[in-house]
């Protein structure tokens, strides 16, 4: 979708697009005014991970945030729902320094979807893109996997539920 | 979720795939339009704007009415409202985790810059 009436954005922040790029495939872009390599660190050391996927305006937090962030290594990510917990996790399928991040969410139960982010650096700022490809018939048979963008519909839900 | 999302948004959001039936639809945002006044606007035939027509209206997110000659094209409101709700609620979700990741990176840098930076990679 292009821009919309951004009037009530701060000036100061870049844009947020999203864009459906076919039925199955959802793409957000962002550019963020450091270069790729601190970005980089912001999507995977947990401690700073967990201070910005949950933004503050939803008034949630993380009761834990686990990433172990290599190719096959998994994450977790906790948060309390109702009188329990509610979990989203996965495995990280490519790790490039710096560059790219590709991770499954395992959680779903009607397949899975996978999400895949990479870092393009061009002068000292880092333009963002987070492809979620959403299950289809092909991902389900061979068993790879899902991702956040499923555990954001549900996140956005639970956070909305409270 | 998932399945709502699937079964439900996969017509519509195919149709929404294409840049020129997203602009039709900004275009019928505005105002209801015949099919010949979409094909100049966009500069195209009509039947290929019939074409693209049609798969809007088969997503539900166009109506058309043809009355003597005119066939006129208007906003299929539901679909498109639910849509549209369910885009801008994703992506203001992203938009206020970017907003935070600014903050975290900021931080990143401004330590970075007080203790010099060591190495490039």
């Amino acid at each position: 979708m292009d821009e919309k009436r951004g009037s009530d954005a701060t000036p100061t922040k870049n844009h947020t697009t999203l864009e459906r790029k076919s039925a199955r495939e959802v793409v957000v872009t962002r550019t963020v005014n450091a270069p790729a390599r601190l970005v980089f660190e912001a999507w995977t050391k947990a401690e700073l991970f967990r201070r910005w996927w949950v933004p503050k305006s939803y008034g949630q937090t993380l009761l834990s945030c686990e990433l172990d962030v290599r190719v096959g290594g998994q994450y977790r990510l906790v948060f309390p729902y109702e009188d329990s917990t509610m979990e989203f996790f996965g495995t990280y399928l490519e790790v490039t320094p710096h560059s790219r991040l590709v991770w499954t969410n395992d959680e779903g139960d009607s397949g899975k979807t996978i999400t895949t982010v990479t870092f393009e650096e061009s002068a000292g700022k880092t333009l963002l893109v987070v492809h979620d490809l959403y299950p289809t018939e092909e991902a389900v048979d061979t068993g790879s996997t899902g991702a956040l963008p499923e555990a954001l519909d549900q996140l956005d839900e639970l956070l909305a539920s409270l | 979720m998932v399945q709502y999302f699937q079964s439900h948004f996969d017509a519509s959001f195919g149709a929404l795939s294409d840049p020129t039936r997203r602009g039709v639809l900004e275009q019928l945002g505005r105002a209801d339009a015949s099919i010949t006044v979409l094909a100049e606007r966009f500069h195209m035939t009509l039947t290929g704007m019939k074409k693209h027509v049609g798969v809007l209206e088969q997503a539900g997110l166009v109506t058309t009415q043809k009355v003597g000659r005119v066939r006129t094209c208007r906003l299929g409101r539901r679909g498109l409202q639910e849509e549209a709700a369910w885009i801008e609620k994703y992506r203001q979700l992203w938009s206020a985790r970017f907003d935070e990741l600014d903050n975290v990176v900021e931080e990143l840098n401004r330590k970075e810059r007080i203790h010099g930076r060591k190495k490039r990679k």
